[in-house]
């Protein structure tokens, strides 16, 4: 009989697991990026960059 | 073409510092490329072993060698001294290869049109296709479909991408010959891609039809123009990357991602047209749709948007409404948005959970699209009694309704219940109209309509009146369009799908078609009058160039030096 949990196995199942985890921690520190009170005013300016060009 | 002053600016008068006049790496290199190339098509067209391919390779040398006097011929016109990044301190912004695709958007774009009232046409009169091959509806589809997204929507990208990494990064835009290789690559793709299409030439792949000769060299010229655009961002002098950019940027690498994927083939011969998919079956289908559907994500959504965050906020002159919002619009629309194509499989031998992950990434992606869709509209805020007095800026507002309109729609069609009378059907086709005629035709319109004084430095459209029939010809014909569609879609899904009492189906297929005509003839109709309205903004731009009062304050390049 084969084996059905090989290392193979558990690695390239972890591998495609881990990534979904990885992905949410990824963007929820985005929203933390884009939310951070600190970073308002460089995006209130950002914001009107096409205003401003010469 | 290339010749005139339309596209070029006149740098001669400017006092040159005296340096001797030598070829660039560049174009030394490349005019060689292009000879070579010349003289190995010149081979490949002798020894093809069809037609089409012949013709191909003969017009790829014809191309090659003009593109090699291009260069030399260019070289001896320029100063010694190439364009300097700066004058004055200011940007000495490269304005040529948008002029270039500005142009062709508007040449592409009428002719996309026009074949597509011709197709819509055939449809409703099948007796126009007049029982030759090559004007027959297979053949034509894909050049309708290809000559708007591609070359019309493709063209309106690389024009506005161009112009926008420019100013806001206020750099110049990197590369001397890069950028001309790009947009005449570009365009000749769309040339090869078209004949093809006219002469049978296809793999048969939906939006992805061009043969693995064309494909080559889409490859070549796109990598290219992630070069130039990378190249531009790398120098630039604002310290922050514009959201814009970000979209254009997304845009490009994936659309690369997505080419690579989806044509991996193998010619039949080196000297013929044909070749084979590497994929097979289910996997092809899979990676097919993965393509078409980020075709959709990336080329007509990311890209478009690009345009939504530049444009509305200069024609409003409001900033964007929430920097924020568009970061996690951005983010959210790219962490989706890859995962969608599935839904064009449903109810195929695609697995189940497939179908299932495609739906429900599907319904997901309707947060980012309406965040970016509200972020668009919030932008008017303090803005609003601009929609009554400028026509442009009303066009690009409503390309953001149909935005979110038709990515209401998509979502909701990609249930598999509601898909299971959906699909095949004229509803889909409707459903992409309007998306394309809504959104990317009148974002583009709009963009177009601010682009070309700008870049041809005038003060303004020839006139603000043609800009306004346009927009009500164009609406009423995207609403004859897509009503038409609707009804036509779902008269026939549900006539697919009735049996009698017996368990018989009720109708034969024919009666299907039969009961669609009076539908196709009133989509004909809105595809006629959205042709109308690209004719007489075709005027109105070549008014705007021919005739428009020049803007007082002179361009940087063309500043007496003091």
């Amino acid at each position: 009989m084969k084996a059905i949990l090989t290392l193979d196995n558990l690695a390239s199942g972890l591998v495609t697991t881990i990534w979904t985890p990885v992905f949410v921690a990824i963007f929820l520190a985005i929203i933390a990026y884009a939310f951070w009170p600190r970073n308002k005013a460089a995006f209130d300016e950002a914001a009107s960059l096409p205003l401003r060009e010469e | 073409m290339l010749s005139g002053g339309v596209f070029f600016q006149r740098e001669s008068a400017m006092p040159q510092p005296s340096i001797s006049k030598t070829m660039t790496t560049g174009e030394s290199g490349l005019a060689l490329i292009f000879a070579v190339t010349a003289f190995l098509c010149l081979i490949a067209s002798a020894k093809a072993v069809d037609a089409p391919f012949a013709f191909h390779a003969g017009l790829s040398a014809a191309a090659s060698l003009a593109a090699m006097f291009f260069i030399v011929n260019r070289y001896y016109d320029r100063p010694a001294a190439l364009p300097p990044a700066e004058i004055n301190g200011r940007p000495n912004y490269n304005m040529g290869p948008i002029k270039f695709t500005a142009v062709m958007a508007m040449v592409w774009g009428i002719a996309g049109f026009l074949v597509g009232l011709i197709i819509a046409s055939q449809l409703a009169w099948p007796a126009l296709n007049f029982d030759l091959q090559w004007i027959q509806f297979g053949r034509l589809r894909p050049l309708h479909t290809s000559a708007v997204i591609f070359a019309f929507g493709g063209n309106v990208l690389i024009a506005t991408s161009f112009y926008v990494v420019q100013k806001s990064c206020r750099a110049r835009l990197a590369g001397d010959l890069a950028p001309w290789f790009v947009v005449l690559g570009y365009n000749y793709f769309i040339l090869i891609a078209g004949t093809g299409y006219l002469l049978g030439v296809t793999q048969s792949k939906e939006y992805a039809e061009p043969e693995w000769y064309a494909d080559l060299w889409l490859t070549i010229v796109w990598v290219t123009y992630l070069l130039v655009f990378l190249g531009t961002i790398l120098k630039r002098r604002e310290p922050h990357i514009f959201v814009a950019n970000w979209f254009y940027l997304a845009f490009i690498v994936t659309i690369a991602v997505l080419h690579l994927g989806n044509n991996p083939a193998l010619p039949v011969s080196f000297f013929g047209s044909k070749s084979y998919i590497a994929w097979g079956g289910i996997q092809d289908a899979m990676f097919q749709w993965w393509y078409g559907h980020n075709a959709v994500g990336f080329f007509l959504t990311a890209g478009f948007l690009a345009i939504m965050y530049y444009f509305i906020p200069k024609r409003a002159e409001r900033p964007v409404y929430s920097y924020r919002l568009s970061i996690i619009h951005f983010w959210a629309l790219i962490f989706l948005y890859i995962w969608a194509g599935p839904h064009h499989l449903h109810y195929t031998a695609l697995p189940d959970w497939t179908q299932t992950l495609g739906m429900t990434f599907s319904i997901m992606l309707w947060m980012p699209s309406w965040g970016g869709m509200i972020n668009g509209l919030m932008t008017l805020s303090g803005a609003w009694d601009k929609l009554r007095t400028d026509p442009v800026l009303r066009m690009l507002v409503v390309s953001v309704a149909f935005y979110g309109m038709s990515t209401f729609e998509g979502p909701m069609m990609s249930i598999k219940v509601v898909n299971s009378l959906s699909h095949y059907t004229d509803w889909t086709i409707g459903h992409v109209h309007s998306g394309a005629l809504g959104w990317v035709g009148f974002v583009s319109f709009g963009a177009l309509y601010c682009l070309v004084p700008w870049v041809w430095n005038r003060k303004g459209l020839y006139s603000l009146k043609l800009v306004n029939w346009h927009f009500w010809i164009a609406t009423l014909g995207i609403v004859l369009y897509i009503s038409a569609m609707w009804v036509s879609g779902i008269l026939q899904g549900l006539m697919w799908r009735a049996y009698t009492s017996l368990g018989f189906l009720e109708y034969s297929f024919i009666e299907t078609v039969e009961a669609m005509h009076p539908f196709y003839v009133i989509r004909a109709a809105g595809g006629a009058l959205f042709l109308i309205g690209a004719l007489i903004m075709a005027y109105n731009l070549w008014m705007t160039v021919r005739v428009g009062e020049q803007e007082v304050q002179m361009p940087a390049a063309l500043q007496p030096a003091e």
